[in-house]
């Protein structure tokens, strides 16, 4: 293998396939219904699985009797967490999550898994549950981030003592980490201001609404090795953290993953697959659990909700002089980062002199939250963008104009330290300016807000295998999953390559005996990171394609060269030969050598920073509160879209579901800290008719870092919403929002508020 | 000696005696992460979860053989998780 096809630097190519619109190759099987997602599968002698939860809150689990439900005729199995014996080797992070799979000693949060059933039906396992009996000690619980840092407050673990602090902490507390980013001095650049704006806002916890739920079908047999079909954004990682938590070889954990029905960052943890995996172990059957909706809501991994507080100060010439923020945010009832995530992205838009960010990572209890498309992100960007147009408007400047002043570019020291290289902040927000959209006019009750956004992105480990099939094709296997169409964008990046048609190269997603580890698909990696590794794949492949035919024709390898699909004979003394094509090759492969065949893996890493620029109309109803997208335009930069309607729908989606975190979405939970509303009658996700067709413009600026210049665009579309929607909200009412979701009796208390004022 | 300055987030300062940076003489990402544990055993934990690097702006969750060149611009991140 040559360095040089593994290349990832930017390369001059006028693209033949990439930035066309395909049709997807799983199209067809997705709108007829043959797809297979999670709770297709089943085997042979298949067992039904289900979970006995807590009721409470907060409870120490004093004593489960399983006697009367063993003797139940048709149960196979039971487990609780004396089955799931510790093999994390002293592992604090893999050891909450055992323990949020199964409760051991003490119940976090309504809906903990306490104990699982295995029985031949599921009316069998729901009669064997009720015959579980727990014995419970309720104890005080705490859902709140602010109230849970409180003193006096329900502690929820015995080993947190606060980290990050210049002294370690004495006592143990809810509050798992403190951290804190910026430079310059903020003391200072607030004295220099002519106006300063405090504020403090709160967002309520969301769930990424996924349509399909958890399922999993598990098998160990007597040997044992075992199989799991699952639905899941990373094969590979539930293989390794299934292996390590039941004490498994990784290598006798076969996975294979089902087509996925969302996931947004849900599905890139571990829920109950080691207990359907356990339960099959000890019943020595097949085990199929497919969880509930209200399981999905009450026991996998939504969001953060947070409290934050925010202060700007600027010149009346528009220059920000200073910006701070303190972020609390809850990792539910285990120790998370999300505050520290927060604190890095709210400021990460602007180029500011002094800037300081706050992080307080919070436990609760509520369930272990996970991530939710560019986590953290979009809060912190609320509370920000808001105090930034109130900023504009308290020095008489137009908002956009004020972010086009202050914000980052290249050369920039960013909010969370490094200085950045070439971004694309600036250019969305002079689209922005300049798109329609801003200069249309306003209906009745109708008020117009902007927002920018900002995320990470990353690369990670990823592993492709590319095959010549003996009549001239070529398959194309990933272990990233698919989840946005990226098995079209990895056939396109192999036909580009290998100058071939998109039609002769098929995609999918191998299961994890197959290939090597691949990350999961998270941090908007998937096309970013495997299109990189099916182009070197690629280029090793045309390697041995050029070989082959330098061997057919006796000629040197380097007289040789691989354009529109076939090999030619270059040189004086082999002008007159006729290319090889790819089937011509193919064919007699057998006879020059064997297979033909190119792989890549590779560390993806240097993905490059995102950003995006959000505009949305949004009209109350003064009667009632209730808000409604009239218009809404999403600007982000994709450095190359390789698939432009992916890329629009990923844009789309960002911003759909952003719009109703924004404007309705919220975990409500009660006074007894359970919740009620884990369905989605009463957790109000937008559907079709409660959104206008969101406009998207992508702007493309190559990233210098992917062959053909390609950025991740899964996650920062979310990030903006929760900014322009609130402060359209804000300029229709003419109340500031600072707390989302703006639900109708929000707004119209707002409304109410200001009418008697 | 070819020393460079590492940044810190605050949430590692505390480990380091609350200073926003050390100097370490480390050629590549794995021999830093090494080099600090030596020096600052409380860094271990915090390596083990996750640690990114800026390397110049570029942001490295993964390639530990990275090199860092000499009057390189390093920060230490919280290495990113994505949904």
């Amino acid at each position: 293998m040559s360095l040089d096809s593994m290349n990832p630097k930017l390369v001059e190519k006028k693209f033949k396939v990439i930035g066309t619109r395909v049709p997807r190759p799983d199209g067809v099987d997705k709108v007829t219904g043959r797809a297979r997602y999670g709770a297709d599968a089943s085997m042979p002698g298949q067992l039904i699985g289900l979970v006995l939860r807590s009721p409470h809150a907060h409870a120490k689990i004093l004593k489960i009797d399983t006697s009367k439900a063993e003797q139940l005729t048709g149960v196979k199995a039971i487990i609780t967490s004396a089955d799931l014996p510790d093999h994390t080797g002293g592992d604090r992070a893999m050891m909450d999550i055992l323990e949020n799979c199964m409760a051991r000693g003490k119940a976090l949060y309504d809906g903990h898994a306490v104990a699982a059933v295995a029985a031949i039906d599921a009316s069998t396992a729901r009669k064997a549950l009720k015959l579980i009996n727990v014995t419970y000690k309720i104890l005080p619980h705490v859902t709140d981030v602010d109230e849970a840092l409180k003193h006096g407050a329900p502690i929820l673990h015995e080993y947190i003592y606060t980290e990050g602090l210049p002294e370690r902490p004495t006592a143990y507390s809810n509050w798992n980490k403190h951290g804190e980013f910026g430079h310059g001095d903020v003391v200072a650049g607030f004295k220099e201001a002519d106006v300063v704006i405090a504020k403090s806002y709160k967002t309520e916890q969301t769930h990424q609404g996924y349509i399909e739920p958890h399922s999993v079908l598990a098998s160990v047999s007597s040997d044992g090795a075992a199989e799991m079909w699952v639905c899941t954004q990373g094969h590979f990682v539930y293989r390794n953290h299934c292996a390590q938590l039941l004490g498994m070889d990784a290598n006798k954990l076969r996975v294979t993953a089902s087509e996925i029905g969302g996931g947004f960052g849900g599905k890139t943890h571990v829920w109950a697959e080691p207990l359907a995996l356990a339960l099959s172990r000890k019943a020595n059957r097949p085990v199929k659990l497919t969880m509930t909706r209200d399981e999905v809501f009450r026991c996998t991994g939504p969001t953060s909700s947070t409290s934050i507080d925010v202060k700007i100060g600027a010149k009346k010439d528009g220059t920000i002089t200073a910006a701070w923020a303190e972020l609390r945010y809850h990792g539910g009832c285990f120790p998370a980062n999300w505050a520290e995530l927060g604190a890095m992205t709210a400021f990460a838009c602007y180029d500011l002199k002094n800037v300081k960010t706050v992080s307080k990572d919070v436990v609760v209890n509520r369930p272990k939250t996970a991530a939710y498309r560019a986590p953290s992100a979009p809060m912190a960007a609320f509370a920000v963008e808001n105090t930034i147009d109130e900023t504009a408007k308290a020095i008489g400047m137009d908002p956009v104009d004020f972010r086009i002043m202050n914000a980052a570019k290249q050369g920039t020291k960013s909010s969370y330290g490094p200085v950045y290289g070439p971004i694309g902040i600036g250019p969305t927000l002079v689209a922005a300016k300049n798109h329609p959209h801003m200069k249309a006019p306003l209906g009745k009750n109708t008020g117009r807000g902007m927002a920018c956004g900002f995320w990470f992105n990353f690369g990670g480990q990823t592993c492709v295998d590319l095959n010549v099939t003996p009549d001239g094709n070529v398959t194309i296997a990933q272990g990233t999953i698919d989840v946005g169409g990226s098995r079209a964008s990895i056939a396109m990046a192999v036909a580009e390559e290998m100058g071939i048609t998109y039609n002769q190269v098929r995609s999918i997603i191998a299961d994890t005996s197959s290939l090597g580890h691949n990350d999961m698909t998270d941090g908007s990696r998937g096309t970013f990171s495997t299109s990189m590794a099916a182009i070197f794949a690629a280029r090793n492949a045309i390697m041995v394609l050029r070989e082959r035919a330098a061997k057919t024709w006796d000629i040197p390898l380097a007289e040789v060269e691989w354009k529109d699909g076939a090999a030619h004979a270059t040189g004086a003394g082999h002008g007159n030969r006729s290319p090889l094509s790819l089937k011509e090759i193919a064919h007699t492969a057998g006879q020059t050598g064997g297979p033909i065949a190119g792989h890549s893996e590779l560390v993806a890493d240097n993905a490059g920073v995102s950003f995006a620029t959000h505009i949305a109309d949004v009209e109350v109803d003064p009667e009632t509160g209730r808000s409604r997208i009239t218009r809404y335009t999403v600007i982000q930069d994709a450095g190359k879209a390789m698939h432009p309607s992916y890329v629009e729908g990923q844009y789309q989606g960002g911003a759909a579901q952003g719009i109703g975190w924004a404007l309705n979405e919220e975990y409500v939970y009660g006074k007894d800290g359970r919740l009620q509303n884990a369905g989605f009658l009463d957790y109000r996700i937008p559907v079709c008719s409660d959104l206008p067709f969101i406009d998207t413009q992508i702007l493309e600026i190559p990233n210098p870092n992917h062959p053909y210049g390609v950025r991740g665009v899964g996650e920062t579309s979310i990030v903006p919403p929760l900014g322009a929607v609130s402060i359209a909200v804000t300029n229709a009412i003419g109340v500031r929002q600072l707390h989302v979701p703006m639900s109708p009796p929000r707004v119209l208390k707002s409304i109410q508020t200001k009418k008697s004022e | 000696m070819s020393e460079r300055v590492i940044h810190l987030w605050g949430a590692l300062r505390p480990l380091v005696g609350g200073t926003a940076f050390v100097k370490i003489d480390a050629a590549t990402i794995a021999e830093l992460f090494a080099k600090l544990i030596e020096r600052y055993p409380g860094m271990e934990s915090h390596i083990r979860r996750g640690v990114a690097v800026s390397i110049n702006g570029e942001i490295y969750r993964d390639n530990w053989g990275t090199p860092l060149p000499v009057g390189a611009e390093i920060y230490l991140m919280p290495r990113v998780p994505g949904g």
